[in-house]
């Protein structure tokens, strides 16, 4: 017995031990470029930096906060993502409800045609030969509307929707309320926290979202700030291994890369402990019945 | 009979008969008599899928023409197979064929060292004493996943570039203290780099964020059984085994399943962050390959649309196929 016990707290020491070193090398990448950003570029490139910043400055940061297409690429990103998710909320909500009623006979057949949305894509080229000639090219308001609706999200509010008792809208109904009176004022207010779970999926896969935008905005004004964060790192991350150092200054390539970074995820960050639980909740729902 | 539609005018002659007829029509106004407020809130669902979900479909029958942008489709001449030929046998059927192979290779990797982390940590996170320290350190591991791609591309690049990138810079450290003679390694530019690259970020990204669902399940296994256990003298060992893991069997199940289903649908959006033109004969996938030859300055629409719609059609059947088999298994099902 008393091995045993033994036994056990050896294995509750090791385990904490391992989970610990893996959470510090989640971590531990955002603490070395938030490090770095604040560090002298050439302490950066000959290594020094490690844990604690070497140098002290925020000229990396002057440098990437001066930029003003920096300004306008994260002003678009929040265009898109404050305008579009509310887009995507307006249209997915009313849908996921209406789909969620058993008594909507036509609910199989529109079920189908969203799952099949889900798992087959037509392909690169008819997929963008539709949005340009839908007029999605370099337009902020299509952009808006064209990525609007992810199907995964619509199943995710419906089997709220059909996890919420029955004799809800049967009393309802009794008292003489229409589908719409069912909706606004008994399940909208019931579903609160799911709501905020799907509006935040919509609003983080808008904000970190890149391909489509990078191919259909050509003009500088328009693009959100992960396409420009691709056109300054990688598209541009071999010219940088010639002209590394810039003579005489206290920032180098590496620190402007990681002020950039630090600068784009920082809301992110920021809100990340009190959000968190509802996509954690998102993935209880939805999980695996998809 | 043939005024089935005209029987409201005349409802006294031969009712039973015609109400018959027609039932299914009046089933239908009915329907929608009743529904239509439904109707109404999921109209603009509708709309939007038609014009971008299946407007699209429309342009797979690109795969069959030698398509030509200034005619149309409608224009274009039809050549059959020809594009599907031409991508399996023919002049790009190399090219074709690596991206294929590289497709399935980087799902491979992802199967064999990137799915069973997140169901590791969940067993350690499940075993781990104190509520605090269990959030706090679940709390971290979840963060990578809300990082963007681009911002988890550019690092990784960035990180790994000769003479000041990090992993360049202490591997040097090491190497020289021990005396020897370092030779920087250009991560990124050698092909032999790229799947071990590609699948080790998207574990450092994703497998702290995906561990919630075994997790979730682990959280529903009850507590008597392991106090059972612990009575009968199982060690902490043991009680895994033949608790936790027969427990979350299923969820590993239905996630193993799908992961296999998707074997060829992997997206674009990170290889094109992490690839260049030198390690294309590692990093090709399906679907940058279909994106190059689109984008291209001498682009092949028809040939594009072919390669995107084998990978399409095969990506689809696995999932149905996937699907059925999860049926089977645990009547659970995606849909």
């Amino acid at each position: 017995m008393k091995g045993k016990m033994l036994g056990s707290k050896v294995f509750d020491i090791v385990n904490a031990v391992i989970l610990t070193v893996f959470g510090l090398i989640c971590f531990y990448p955002l603490v070395y470029v938030l490090a770095c950003s604040l560090s002298n570029g050439a302490a950066v490139d000959a290594g020094k930096v490690l844990l604690i910043p070497k140098g002290f400055n925020f000229e990396s940061y002057k440098q990437v906060l001066w930029d003003k297409q920096f300004w306008i690429s994260y002003g678009n990103t929040m265009f898109y993502t404050i305008l579009g998710s509310g887009f995507s909320m307006l249209v997915s909500t009313p849908a996921a409800y209406a789909l969620s009623k058993k008594r909507f006979r036509s609910r199989k057949i529109i079920n189908m045609l969203l799952t099949f949305t889900m798992w087959f894509t037509p392909g690169f080229i008819p997929l963008y030969l539709n949005y340009t000639g839908l007029g999605a090219t370099n337009n902020r308001w299509m952009i808006l509307v064209s990525f609007g609706i992810q199907a995964f999200y619509i199943i995710l509010l419906r089997n709220y929707f059909e996890s919420v008792p029955v004799e809800m809208e049967e009393s309802a109904q009794i008292d003489g309320a229409n589908d719409f009176q069912c909706f606004w004022n008994i399940y909208l207010p019931l579903s609160k926290p799911s709501m905020a779970t799907v509006w935040l999926y919509y609003a983080m896969s808008r904000w970190n979202g890149y391909f489509w935008s990078m191919v259909l905005l050509k003009d500088m004004d328009k693009i959100p700030l992960q396409v420009y964060l691709k056109q300054k790192i990688i598209d541009q991350a071999l010219v940088s291994e010639f002209a590394n150092t810039i003579a005489g200054q206290q920032y180098s390539y590496n620190t402007i890369i990681y002020a950039f970074v630090i600068c784009s995820i920082i809301p992110v960050l920021l809100l990340f402990p009190y959000i968190q639980k509802y996509f954690v909740k998102g993935v209880m729902v939805g999980g695996v019945k998809g | 009979m043939k005024k089935g539609f005209s029987n409201k005018k005349e409802p006294q002659t031969g009712k039973a008969a015609t109400a018959e007829k027609t039932s299914w029509m009046k089933r239908a106004v009915e329907a929608v008599k009743r529904d239509w407020q439904l109707w109404v809130l999921v109209a603009p669902l509708l709309i939007w899928l038609y014009f971008y979900a299946f407007r699209p479909l429309s342009g797979v029958s690109i795969a069959f023409l030698k398509y030509s942008p200034f005619k149309g489709i409608a224009g274009s001449d039809f050549v059959g197979l020809e594009n599907f030929k031409n991508l399996m046998f023919g002049a790009s059927a190399e090219l074709f064929w690596r991206a294929f192979r590289n497709t399935v290779a980087i799902s491979l990797y992802g199967l064999f060292f990137g799915f069973p982390v997140p169901i590791i940590l969940a067993l350690m996170f499940h075993e781990l004493r104190g509520n605090r320290r269990k959030k706090l350190l679940q709390t971290v591991t979840y963060a990578p996943h809300f990082i963007s791609e681009v911002v988890v591309c550019s690092l990784v690049v960035t990180m790994l570039s000769m003479n000041t990138g990090l992993f360049n810079v202490v591997l040097e450290k090491i190497v020289t203290f021990f005396g020897g003679d370092y030779q920087q390694i250009h991560f990124m530019s050698e092909s032999k780099f790229f799947r071990t690259i590609y699948t080790l970020s998207g574990i450092w990204k994703e497998s702290g964020f995906s561990s919630i669902v075994f997790f979730a399940a682990l959280c529903g296994i009850p507590v008597e059984l392991y106090e059972a256990a612990k009575v009968d003298g199982a060690g902490r060992f043991r009680q895994i085994w033949s608790i936790s893991i027969p427990g979350i069997l299923p969820t590993i199940m239905i996630m193993l399943i799908i992961r296999v289903g998707n074997i060829l649908n992997v997206g674009y959006e990170k290889v094109l962050l992490l690839y260049n033109p030198g390690i294309y004969d590692k990093a090709d996938i399906l679907s940058t390959f279909t994106y190059r030859m689109g984008i291209a300055n001498n682009p092949d629409y028809g040939l594009s649309t072919a390669a995107s719609l084998i990978n399409s059609v095969v990506g689809f059947a696995l999932v149905v196929l996937a699907n059925r088999i999860s049926k089977k298994f645990s009547e659970t099902s995606l849909w």
